[in-house]
């Protein structure tokens, strides 16, 4: 089912389309240290596909190659069935790859509204003169950019919060924001570094909700990293499993419940 | 009202003016500090070239006359021309935006992620490059600098005197303009970063980095670019103090006296700049007028500075600076 480019419908009838984003024989290196070795996988068109792993095994790694931060030592990364050359994070970014952190990266100073609408920068495109004077494309673009950013607020529930500067925000809603960012760019593939990290239960529900709500409203790709397995076996279409920058493991929720190699690794293996 | 008042009152005055300026000085550091967290040492410097530059252009002075003349044996000094105030202008700020750019590419590209100290160092090595070459250029001597404002009581009485509550103020003219342009420079430098892309870019580069890489912009783009403005800014500044004391090397050390502003207002706030210029400039004006006196006179020369030290006691992030609070 899951082999070559043909699309296929899940059971809670989302449609599934041929391969988007394909890493093949990615290694990272950071001095003598390897974060990532020689692991392969791919992402499709419009699933859910999570990576995860114990502690140190290379998941924020694997998400900053994605995401251009760093770039591997070996290895090809294809997006859209071309090689990508090797990017700096905004160019990547300007490709449609939209990412949150796992510490959450925002603009402290700035309200919850100008951090979202930071997410439409690439859809200004009026030319300084204009913007200038406050006139014709300008005005349009500010007027179109603003409506799709009250979107994203009315769809993450977190209109009154809009004015408020993100520093005095606790924790989840700088979650939600950053996730808002991240959407406001319209993105085809959407990484998420542990979106739920440090979250109470309902909070979890909630950003669930969002990531599937997300997912299936506007077709985005997500690729996500969690921890908590019962989240991740929920959410995800497929989910690949990495441990000390191997992957050990790559399937569906169910095929990589039942690997052997995956049990060893989160449960721990006697040597004898 | 007494006399006694009424002359406090103009001496405020007169501080308030002379803060405007050293708050156009302290502009130019807080953009390049905020943006990319590096404290530009050269901003004075680049004051002097930026005014060296217009001054150069204006006069149709050929750029490195000397050393051409010297390797050529020519005799070339000038082309001839006399260019209006505004194309000057426009030339060294184009001039200027070239000078962001290659300090980008030459300097700041290879020394991306080095400690704050070592980009310090690079920019007192570039303050001392700059300096050379600006003298290079267009020669060390002492220039008049005229580009249609009014001139500075140094070079000429052209004063203006107001009488208000029948007591003749003194205001000098070029004060008066300065703080014009100095508040129209800052209105515009909000308004552009609040309601541009490029603005918003800006700020959102000054506020976090890798937040803003994740969102598409151009760290180096920013950079050139906050630079540029950073030019710009030192022209007017440069354009101020050139016209009131005339172009030459001292022009380079106003930057001293942006130190204490910024320690007063931040180094992180255009507004404390501005707040920060306002008080050192009153505050060394009326200390020097009520004090003075009894220790002496001449506290205009450490007044700034001694504040500035108790601000770093008392309150080390400045007026408006963000406040340093480090987790355990």
């Amino acid at each position: 089912m899951l082999d070559g480019q043909d699309s296929y419908t899940t059971a809670d009838g989302r449609t599934i389309g041929g391969v988007m984003m394909e890493m093949r024989n990615i290694t990272l290196r950071f001095g003598g240290v390897v974060a990532i070795k020689d692991i392969s996988f791919d992402i499709r068109e419009g699933e859910i596909r999570a990576i995860i792993g114990p502690n140190g095994a290379g998941k924020s790694s694997m998400l900053n190659v994605i995401s251009g931060f760093y770039n591997p030592q070996e290895g090809e990364v294809w997006f859209h069935g071309a090689k990508r050359p090797p990017m700096k994070p905004y160019e990547v970014a300007r490709q449609g790859i939209a990412r949150t952190f796992q510490n959450i990266a925002l603009f402290e100073g700035m309200s919850v509204l100008d951090n979202i609408m930071t997410g439409r920068l690439g859809f200004m495109k009026a030319g300084l003169m204009s913007q200038a004077l406050w006139w014709g494309k300008a005005q349009k673009e500010e007027t179109e950019n603003r409506e799709a950013v009250e979107k994203i607020i009315d769809f993450l529930e977190i209109q009154n919060i809009r004015k408020t500067p993100v520093g005095r925000l606790p924790y989840g809603l700088k979650k939600r924001v950053e996730l808002g960012r991240a959407l406001a760019a319209e993105p085809k593939l959407l990484l998420l570094d542990e979106p739920m990290a440090g979250m109470n239960v309902e909070e979890k529900e909630d950003m669930s909700r969002f990531i599937l709500d997300v997912n299936d409203e506007y077709g985005t790709t997500i690729a996500l990293i969690e921890h908590d397995m019962g989240v991740v076996m929920d959410l995800s279409d497929r989910v690949v499993v990495m441990d000390y920058g191997k992957k050990i493991g790559d399937g569906t929720p169910d095929e990589v419940r039942n690997n052997q190699d995956v049990i060893d690794a989160y449960l721990g293996v006697a040597h004898d | 009202m007494p006399d006694q008042l009424l002359f406090a009152m103009e001496v405020t005055l007169n501080g308030l003016m002379a803060g405007v300026m050293y708050a156009l000085v302290a502009l130019g550091f807080v953009l390049i500090f905020k943006a990319s967290g590096i404290f530009n040492y050269a901003q004075g410097v680049m004051a002097l070239f930026a005014a060296m530059t217009l001054v150069g252009l204006q006069d149709g002075q050929v750029p490195f006359s000397h050393l051409i003349n010297a390797i050529f044996g020519t005799d070339v000094h000038h082309f001839g021309w006399h260019l209006p105030a505004f194309v000057a202008i426009i030339g060294t700020v184009l001039v200027m935006v070239a000078f962001a750019w290659a300090v980008n590419q030459l300097i700041l590209k290879h020394l991306v992620n080095q400690e704050p100290i070592i980009l310090f160092m690079a920019t007192i090595g570039l303050a001392y490059f700059l300096e050379g070459l600006g003298d290079m250029m267009w020669g060390s001597d002492i220039k008049k600098l005229d580009v249609g404002l009014p001139q500075g009581i140094n070079l000429g009485i052209d004063e203006t005197t107001f009488n208000w509550f029948g007591y003749g103020f003194f205001i000098d003219n070029l004060d008066i303009v300065a703080t014009v342009i100095a508040a129209l420079l800052v209105t515009g430098l909000v308004l552009f970063s609040q309601y541009t892309k490029q603005g918003r870019a800006l700020r959102a580069v000054a506020d976090d980095h890798q937040a803003a890489l994740s969102v598409g912009i151009s760290l180096r783009f920013i950079w050139v670019l906050v630079w540029a403005i950073a030019g710009f800014v030192a022209l007017v500044a440069g354009i101020m103090w050139g016209t009131k004391s005339g172009v030459q090397f001292s022009l380079s050390l106003i930057a001293l006296k942006a130190l204490p502003v910024l320690m007063l207002g931040g180094f992180t706030s255009i507004p404390g700049a501005i707040v920060g210029g306002l008080i050192i400039g009153v505050g060394e004006k009326l200390f020097e007028f009520l004090i003075g006196p009894l220790v002496g006179g001449a506290t205009e020369n450490w007044f700034a500075y001694v504040l500035a030290l108790v601000f770093l006691v008392f309150r080390p992030q400045g007026l408006f600076g963000e406040k340093i609070i480090e987790r355990v």
